[in-house]
């Protein structure tokens, strides 16, 4: 069995599938961007318990690396890691953008663009689906302000929250899929429609560190 | 029956910790620091933090069970800190946890890191004693807890008003030019000659006015002030500091006070013993000074070995096998990462 599952956004997503056909056979998406680390394990063992498993029918776990922002990236990715090593399974990453252009029903180039709070976006830029489905990552991940990548996104679909969030900068319409989804992460993978990576976070940013300078005087001037 | 198999993953600060216990027994005790990386910075910053905890998890739980000669699926039952600490950093080590109740389908108890810190002692001494003061110290906290059952809470008599007793130690290095984190550093420097009389630093919330509103709780802002303005006024008189003299004086001016205020704890409840736990009890002016005073007092004093007394896995092993030995209902699979959880609260339900 084939256990999928994204924490890059806003959506806590899970999915339950045949590893082989990719069909679906339990699945939940719950939005709620302060509460990935309460709602995932919880929706594991639903998605488990719906489609009469347990973890012990697992082979393989298939998880969203981003990029997204940390905290809630990091539940995902230390779930999947914990739960393969204690089963003696392997974890497929995927970059989290790939997911949503995939999402796309649209037989033509795309843009992805999710939130990355502080007004910027992640962004990647994606070919028109070949004859199975997938797409070529063109550009990206990156991680950029809407205006400065206006130029390079324009003319294309955008898919993804930060569509919805800045889509005057971006001069987008805003699509309805706004979430990457945890059953399309399962098919694609149990496919090999979508490009798999090593189980590693996209930050694409460095940590915010403030240097603490000296000492500070504290003799009266 | 089988004392159970505990295994146990602190993430609420720096130290990645994996502990396996059974019973009271430590069988492992793994940790990843990620110290050095924050050295520079003069304390720690929650995301890189964060991010170690991440890349050392697996490693650290692999390096737990093949020290402690298990495998994951013997354990009974996994304990993690799910609070107080820093918020992101928890939330690592929870999300940990329960990927592996999840998948051993065993157990969950989400505990209190600073609840954490007493129950480690039952690995050195064994059983708690029936009543006890518990004094915490270390960069994150300074507290003073009466602890009745450790399975069912602790009462907070005080604690810091402003900065933590580590904290003060980690600053006055600085001040000194000593190394981050500055306790080792401190304690060396005052052993190496120090004369911890050179020069009578404030003892804070120790005068009669304070004690009537904060008669357990300690104050080390001024301490940390007091000395900075010692030093900085030697050096702008072109002379000299005596690195190893202020060390000791410092060091003495913090021990009076927790050693002080414990033992004044221990009597209010007569209590006959006193555990002390957190990084700052590795401090070897304090051990001294509180067994001399306790001895005095004809209190006992307990101290886990130093390796105990700074954050690591096995102390959240420890308590969780006392609370799988008392009966406690384990936590939801739901449990939050809490990072202002209150001390009363040992479990996470
Ligand atoms: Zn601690």
């Amino acid at each position: 069995m084939l256990l999928a599952f994204d924490t890059s956004s806003a959506a806590v997503t899970v999915a339950l599938a045949d590893p082989v056909s990719g069909e679906i056979l339990a699945s939940s998406t719950t939005v709620d961007a302060l509460r990935h680390g309460e709602l995932l394990a919880p929706a594991i063992a639903s998605a488990l318990s719906a489609a009469g498993c347990t973890p012990r029918d697992l082979t393989r776990i298939a998880v969203g690396v981003g990029p997204g922002p940390f905290t809630g990236l990091r539940v995902g990715l230390v779930t999947a890691r914990t739960m393969a090593d204690v089963l003696g399974i392997e974890v497929a990453g995927v970059c989290s953008l790939d997911i949503l252009a995939r999402q796309s029903s649209l037989a033509l180039p795309v843009a992805v663009a999710t939130d990355a709070r502080r007004k910027e976006i992640y962004w990647a830029l994606y070919d028109g689906p070949a004859a199975d489905g997938s797409r070529r990552r063109l550009e990206g991940p990156a991680v950029d302000k809407p205006a400065d990548v206006a130029q390079v996104l324009s003319g294309l679909p955008v898919i993804g929250r930060g569509a919805v969030l800045y889509a005057d900068a971006l001069q987008a319409e805003a699509s309805d899929l706004e979430y990457p989804s945890a059953e399309v992460l399962a098919a694609g993978v149990a496919t090999g429609t979508l490009e798999v990576v090593a189980p590693e976070p996209l930050y694409l940013r460095r940590p915010d560190v403030t240097m603490s300078g000296g000492p500070k005087s504290v003799l009266p001037k | 029956m089988n004392e159970p198999l505990i295994l146990g993953i602190e993430t609420s600060c720096d130290e990645t910790g994996v502990g396996i216990v059974r019973g009271q027994t430590l069988l492992a005790d793994a940790i990843a620091s990620s110290v050095e990386e924050h050295a520079r910075f003069g304390g720690v910053v929650p995301e890189v933090a964060s991010r170690a905890h991440l890349e050392a998890m697996v490693p650290t739980i692999r390096r737990a069970c093949e020290t402690a000669g298990i495998k994951p699926t013997d354990v009974d039952a996994v304990a993690v800190t799910s609070g107080p600490g820093l918020a992101g950093a928890l939330l690592v080590g929870v999300a940990a946890a329960k990927g592996l109740a999840l998948s051993l389908d065993k157990p969950l108890y989400g505990v209190n890191h600073l609840a954490a810190h007493v129950a480690v002692d039952t690995l050195e001494h064994g059983d708690l004693p029936k009543g006890c003061v518990a004094m915490l110290v270390s960069g994150g906290h300074s507290s003073l807890l009466a602890v009745e059952d450790i399975t069912d809470g602790v009462q907070p008599m005080g604690s810091t008003i402003d900065d933590a007793a580590g904290e003060a130690f980690d600053k006055v290095a600085r001040v000194l030019g000593l190394p981050f984190p500055g306790g080792p550093y401190i304690d060396k420097a005052a052993r190496d000659g120090g004369d911890r009389l050179y020069v009578t630093f404030p003892r804070g919330l120790t005068s009669q006015r304070d004690l009537e509103r904060h008669r357990f709780d300690f104050s080390f802002s001024g301490l940390k002030t007091a000395v900075a303005r010692w030093v900085e006024a030697r050096r702008r008189d072109g002379e000299d500091v005596p690195v190893n003299h202020v060390a000791a004086a410092f060091q003495e001016a913090v021990c009076d006070v927790l050693t002080r205020k414990a033992i004044d704890a221990c009597k209010d409840r007569g209590f006959e013993h006193l555990l002390i736990g957190g990084g700052v009890a590795a401090n070897s002016r304090l051990r001294a000074m509180a067994e001399e005073r306790c001895s005095a007092a004809g209190i006992a004093v307990r101290v886990p070995r130093p390796g105990l007394c700074t954050d690591n896995g096995a102390m959240v092993a420890a308590l969780g096998s006392e609370l799988v030995r008392a009966g406690k209902a384990p936590s939801p699979l739901g449990l939050p990462a809490d990072s202002s959880m209150p001390i009363t609260e040992v479990l996470n339900k």
